[in-house]
């Protein structure tokens, strides 16, 4: 016997393995690591008391002195000192965990990596949004990781496209193949007089990116055709629709359904506007409600009908209002109605979409599902 | 007599009215009366005398479709809305 160890406190040390199971006899895990490390990742069930305050709190945090306590740091140094500390005051039954957290985990011990927090700039630029309810900053995170395609970076595109990359939506795609043309800026605000002749993606992404840096624009200089609509949609949550033509509207409802993509819809004319959101199998889509396109001459685009500058601004709101309920899973969408505006009249009126059973792209013979499970539930109820 | 909306492409066909009156007890009866006011708008939105499919019909918010078709009851404080899809957005 050294005078060393009749001074050194006996302490009971454990092995990784022996740990597990003691934390399953339910041993109260303590953390004496810093809070710095903590944050990086931690056991979810254990208290922080680092090893500086052991002394101070542990009476506080502990106050049985019998209490099974499982002591543990990064691998076995601080924690043996923390259960000397605690012996000293009387604790009889703390044990330090001698191995690394690293084994701890690999063995399938419990851990928890925090959700990332938003970085500093990201707090102050969105903090208006955070300070509401139902977006905060797990809110704010999904609109961050959120991937919205538009299609159109046109007149329904300009304005959600403008206020998604402010408000801190992650990745935008846009699909157009046009440029920017002088009779486009009456309503086209995403581009300017100096980019007459830009190709419209690369003007919304110099707009863009001048409001919000850090949103990724993915530019698509192409049109959505059947060839290319499923590579164009793949990598996306939700699409929005702003095209100008029917064609691409089946196109984009039939890929959307295989793809299982909600689509936000929105078409004008004029003085008016219509939005509905279609989200597949769960609510009617484009061919439950337009089963056939009209002729031409009663489905004229606005470079034959000509619209009101401000008409494709509050239509394309509505439909960035849509997105960000269905990226935060939150509120009610426009799912199974149709939302009409009137700006002559200034006036919204709705009516109810139903799925259709007999719809060929999402009704009981639908290609793009195996079995129709929920189509009860989304029909009229007086047709269940 | 009942109202019926009429949408911004088949406006001119009613002399540019928003909405018409009509009377009748059914959507086929409301639609004849409406089309023997306004025989642009038949010509318009029938084929072969029939209703052609690409106008959705609506009593108030309710798709005749999933009703009973032209044979949905109308009554005189309800609104029949014609309705054919809009194909404007992007260019
Ligand atoms: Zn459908």
């Amino acid at each position: 016997m050294t005078d060393q160890t009749a001074t050194q406190p006996q302490i009971r040390e454990v092995s990784v393995g022996d740990a597990l199971r003691l934390a399953e006899a339910g041993y109260r895990i303590i953390d004496v690591r810093e809070e710095l490390e903590w944050n990086d990742g931690h056991i979810p069930s254990a208290t922080l008391l680092p090893l500086g305050d052991v002394l101070d709190r542990i009476e506080a945090v502990v106050p049985d002195k019998t209490t099974p306590l499982l002591v543990h740091c990064a691998a076995g140094a601080r924690s043996a000192r923390a259960v000397a500390r605690m012996q000293s005051l009387g604790y009889t039954n703390a044990v330090s965990l001698k191995g690394s957290m690293l084994d701890w985990r690999r063995l399938g011990g419990d851990w928890e990596a925090p959700q990332p927090l938003l970085t500093p700039a990201q707090q102050r630029r969105y903090s208006r949004q955070l300070l509401i309810p139902e977006i905060g900053q797990k809110g704010q995170r999904k609109l961050l990781d959120g991937k919205v395609l538009l299609i159109g970076a046109g007149g329904l595109g300009s304005p959600s496209a403008l206020y998604l990359a402010a408000s801190g939506i992650g990745t935008i795609g846009l699909v157009d193949d046009d440029a920017v043309d002088e009779s486009n800026l009456q309503r086209q605000v995403l581009h300017t007089v100096d980019r007459i002749g830009m190709p419209k993606t690369e003007s919304a992404r110099i707009t863009l990116n001048a409001l919000n840096p850090e949103t990724r624009i993915v530019e698509h200089r192409e049109r959505l055709t059947a060839d290319n609509v499923e590579r164009l949609i793949a990598n996306y949550d939700v699409i929005v629709d702003g095209t100008d033509n029917f064609d691409t509207r089946y196109v984009l409802n039939d890929a959307a359904l295989k793809l299982r993509k909600p689509v936000v819809h929105g078409s004008i004319y004029r003085w008016d506007g219509q939005i509905t959101t279609f989200v597949p199998f769960a609510g009617p889509c484009y061919r439950c409600m337009y089963p056939t396109q009209p002729p031409e001459e009663l489905a004229p685009s606005c470079a034959v009908a000509g619209v009101l500058g401000v008409l494709p601004g509050i239509v394309g709101l509505l439909q960035a209002n849509e997105v960000f309920k269905l990226l935060l899973g939150v509120g009610e969408t426009l799912a199974g109605r149709l939302l009409m505006f009137d700006a002559m009249a200034t006036r919204f009126d709705e009516v109810k979409v139903w799925r259709d059973p007999q719809c060929p792209a999402c009704g009981e013979a639908s290609p793009f599902v195996a079995a129709s499970v929920q189509v009860a539930e989304t029909l009229e109820p007086a047709a269940r | 007599m009942s109202s019926v909306r009429i949408p911004p492409v088949l406006r001119d066909a009613v002399g540019g009215s928003r909405s018409v009156a009509a009377s009748g007890a059914t959507v086929a009866e409301v639609l004849r009366d409406l089309f023997q006011q306004f025989p642009a708008l038949r010509d318009r939105v029938t084929e072969d005398g029939e209703l052609s499919r690409f106008v959705n019909v609506y009593v108030n918010d309710r798709d005749v479709r999933y009703r009973e078709g032209l044979e949905t009851p109308v009554a005189e404080a309800d609104t029949v809305i014609l309705l054919p899809a809009m194909a404007g957005g992007s260019s």
